[in-house]
């Protein structure tokens, strides 16, 4: 058999380099750290848009100003974003050939990631920090529920 | 050999015939399995609550920006459309969120067995559709009922 071999190089040496991806673990990894964080927020999440269902603006406004509710409502962003870019990464890795193309794509959606969850994290920020509603002197306030 | 791919496609067998390595048959002849289906509903799923992120980030941003902005959201997401765009969503996440706990599980090395595959993966199934019931009849009787 060895007579048979007429390239040089070694076979770790032909083979380093053209593996699938070159990297995957801490991906892989994240992809389930953030999958695990996400368990309990979407379980707020849902419970809280139905407590919230029918809401007008200040309602809102007021639930995101405890402070609970906007540190939870930036950690589901932090973690829906980043595990949503890890997501459609592979997504775009699977279908889009040609290593210009698919860098391009995945690149492009991490930033669209990134600027859509600063987006989303600034209007809790605003709604956190709004003033509190005060009604002026003499109107009548709504009777409590 | 009619076809250069035939070519990658023959092998010779230990008593030194030449044979037609066997091919798989087309996915298109598969009775789908239901493990098989709930593979390709993650990833839509997937996708399907990426594309539903710009909704959280429109209904943040709008809450932000005033009382105008947030009934134009609320506008929307009662109209016909708006209505089905937040059941697929409902569903998507409950598929999702179930199917991720069947990966998670899987990682740990649990009910990756044959005979556990299809009955978990059936329950992921159920599961979604009594959520995503549940949810929606508890939107129901508070908003309409």
């Amino acid at each position: 058999m060895v007579e048979q071999v007429k390239i040089m190089r070694s076979q770790l040496g032909r083979a380093r380099g053209l593996g699938a991806a070159r990297a995957g673990t801490e991906h892989w990894i994240a992809e389930r750290v953030s999958a695990v964080a996400l368990v309990p927020l979407s379980v707020w999440f849902i419970v809280s848009l139905l407590s919230l269902l029918g809401a007008e603006q200040r309602d809102v406004a007021a639930w995101v100003r405890h402070p609970f509710n906007a540190a939870m409502l930036l950690a589901l962003i932090l973690a829906t974003f980043h595990h949503a870019q890890l997501g459609m990464q592979v997504v775009f890795e699977d279908y889009v050939h040609g290593p210009q193309r698919r860098t391009a794509i995945v690149l492009a959606v991490k930033g669209a990631a990134l600027l859509l969850g600063l987006l989303a994290a600034l209007a809790v920020a605003k709604l956190y920090l709004s003033p509190d509603f005060v009604a002026a002197p003499g109107t009548p306030t709504a009777p409590s529920p | 050999m009619t076809d250069l791919r035939d070519a990658l496609h023959v092998a010779k067998t230990t008593d030194g015939r030449l044979v037609r390595r066997p091919l798989s048959p087309h996915i298109g002849i598969y009775r789908w399995p239901v493990t098989m289906l709930s593979s390709i509903l993650n990833r839509a799923t997937g996708i399907a609550l990426t594309a539903g992120t710009l909704l959280l980030v429109w209904w943040l941003v709008a809450a932000a920006a005033g009382p105008a902005a947030f009934a134009g959201v609320q506008a929307f997401l009662m109209s016909p459309l708006g209505l089905l765009v937040l059941f697929g969503w409902t569903a998507s996440l409950f598929f999702h969120f179930l199917s991720g706990l069947r990966h998670l599980a899987w990682d740990l090395g649990y009910g990756f067995a044959k005979p556990s595959l299809n009955p978990v993966t059936w329950a992921v199934l159920g599961g979604t559709a009594l959520g995503t019931v549940v949810v929606w009849a508890t939107a129901y009787s508070k908003l309409g009922g």
